[in-house]
């Protein structure tokens, strides 16, 4: 292990109150029980592997924290930090060119701009214009996986065959890069935020990739702008002045990589709900009209991302002592399973009718590619049954296996047609 | 019924929208606005209701008459 990033995962935890492991496959993998048991007599638990930090369990809480802006910074937002040596390129970066991925590391006031100039791209009108595409995309590939599986194949992967698929296409098409390399986007987006939380090393490479991939994309809009969000970041201003190129690529990493992991992520745990959920199945292949209220009812109980603060001041809350530079998570998968705000907050309820969950986050911080995600969620799924109704299931439970951390979700889900 | 939607707590989340787009309008930001000063058409006060317990910001509220 590499300094910095040293095997705090190696040894079981003690007591998750005070020496939680993020990274433990069972933390991952059924995470519940434990935020219950915190919520009871730790709200705030404390731990200091990968880093140190803080980790509330409370919906309330949650909510309040994220709120608490800039005394919890965004500054940085990784669960787990960099190691020294990515530690001091970012910081060096910083100090050359300002901040690296605004606006979700930015705070206050030089969030909002920021946010502003990219909200406008996943508009609800925006992401209309991106549905059709979509639908040719997901219709494309169950055209291939139908085909396969009716040649003799016995199953097909849920997570890799049709969930990671769709977003990295999607994000290309509206960034304006060649979807044809969107293998490759996503295996930069995986090395960067899943593979990278445990080898720097990947994590590193992924960043310079993806910076420099973009920085080519830039050269070549400055020489002939075309038409798409790359160049109208080029024209576009902030505070009177134009954006560096270092801001750009910046805001196209964002971009690329949030669109990608989360995305997917979600997709692919629906898939496993539903193949491993027959009632549920059945109940969508027979009222798909309930997709909409379903999809925000799965958002909320496999939230697949976990955000992070950096305390700038000294905050008491819920018993904890925060420092100036600690590390606080944002566990909105944790807060969406509060037994105070949702009855029975460890079932599916495919009808959930008040379902306040922050999935997306909450605050100014709010997931700015929340109804793309949303839309590109309800097509898969809607032409996922569309193709295969209720004739399909779980071929090997066992074969299932999760990603943790800073972004959860299934990375296998064998399925085969009935 | 009439609703109100507090622009300072609006995220833009658009669960609202999506829910009830007869009762919302949103902006290219995302931001949401009642429509027609937040007047709830008779018949639609239970979807309404919705919306108001489904926003993660707690930003839009009946308004007491």
């Amino acid at each position: 292990m590499t300094e910095g990033v040293k095997n705090e995962g190696g040894c079981p935890v003690s007591d998750w109150a005070t020496d939680y492991d993020i990274m433990d496959e069972g933390y991952t993998t059924n995470p519940s029980p434990i935020w219950s048991d915190l919520r009871e007599r730790c709200p705030v638990a404390h731990s200091t592997r990968w880093g140190g930090s803080w980790m509330p369990t409370k919906y309330e809480d949650i909510q309040k924290l994220a709120n608490m802006v800039p005394a919890l910074s965004s500054r940085t937002v990784t669960v787990i930090p960099p190691d020294a040596q990515l530690r001091e390129e970012l910081i060096a970066d910083l100090k050359a060119y300002g901040n690296e991925s605004p606006p979700i590391t930015a705070d206050p006031p030089e969030h909002s701009p920021f946010k502003r100039l990219i909200l406008p791209f996943f508009s609800p009108r925006a992401v209309a214009g991106y549905t059709q595409m979509t639908e040719d995309l997901c219709n494309d590939l169950l055209d291939k996986l139908e085909a396969r599986m009716k040649a003799g194949e016995p199953f097909c992967d849920g997570a890799v065959e049709y969930a990671q698929q769709i977003p990295p296409r999607v994000i290309a098409f509206i960034l304006g890069i060649d979807m044809k390399r969107a293998d490759e986007f996503t295996r930069w987006t995986q090395d960067l935020l899943e593979l990278g939380q445990t080898q720097p090393e990947l994590r590193r490479s992924a960043r310079h990739k993806i910076r420099n991939f973009f920085y080519e994309e830039i050269a070549k809009r400055r020489e002939n702008p075309t038409e798409d969000v790359i160049s109208e970041l080029l024209a576009a201003e902030v505070e009177g002045e134009k954006l560096s190129d270092h801001q750009v690529a910046g805001i196209c990493n964002l971009l690329l990589v949030a669109g990608i992991d989360t995305t997917w992520s979600s997709i692919g745990a629906a898939l496993y709900h539903f193949s491993t959920h027959p009632e549920d199945r059945a109940r969508i292949a027979e009222e798909p009209e309930l997709l909409p209220t379903a999809v925000e009812e799965l958002l909320r109980f496999y939230s697949p991302v976990t955000m992070a603060r950096k305390v700038t001041e000294e905050i008491e809350f819920g018993g904890a002592e925060m420092k100036p530079g600690d590390k606080v998570l944002m566990t909105f998968p944790a807060a969406n399973r509060d037994p105070a705000v949702f009855e029975r907050p460890d079932e599916v309820v495919l009808d959930r009718q008040q379902n306040r969950h922050i999935a997306f986050g909450t605050g100014i911080h709010r997931c700015a590619g929340s109804n793309l995600a949303r839309m590109e969620l309800q097509v898969a799924l809607r032409l996922w049954f569309e193709r295969f109704g209720n004739r399909f299931e779980m071929a090997c439970l066992e074969g299932v296996t999760w990603a943790g951390g800073q972004v959860k979700g299934p990375r296998t889900v064998p399925i085969r047609l009935l | 019924m009439r609703i109100t939607v507090n622009p300072n707590l609006c995220q833009g989340h658009n669960r609202c929208f999506s829910l009830a787009p007869e009762l919302f309008e949103v902006d290219d930001f995302g931001l949401a606005t009642a429509v027609n000063d937040g007047q709830v058409p008779a018949g639609m006060e239970e979807k309404a209701q919705l919306c108001i317990d489904n926003c993660p910001e707690f930003a839009i509220t009946a308004v007491e008459e």
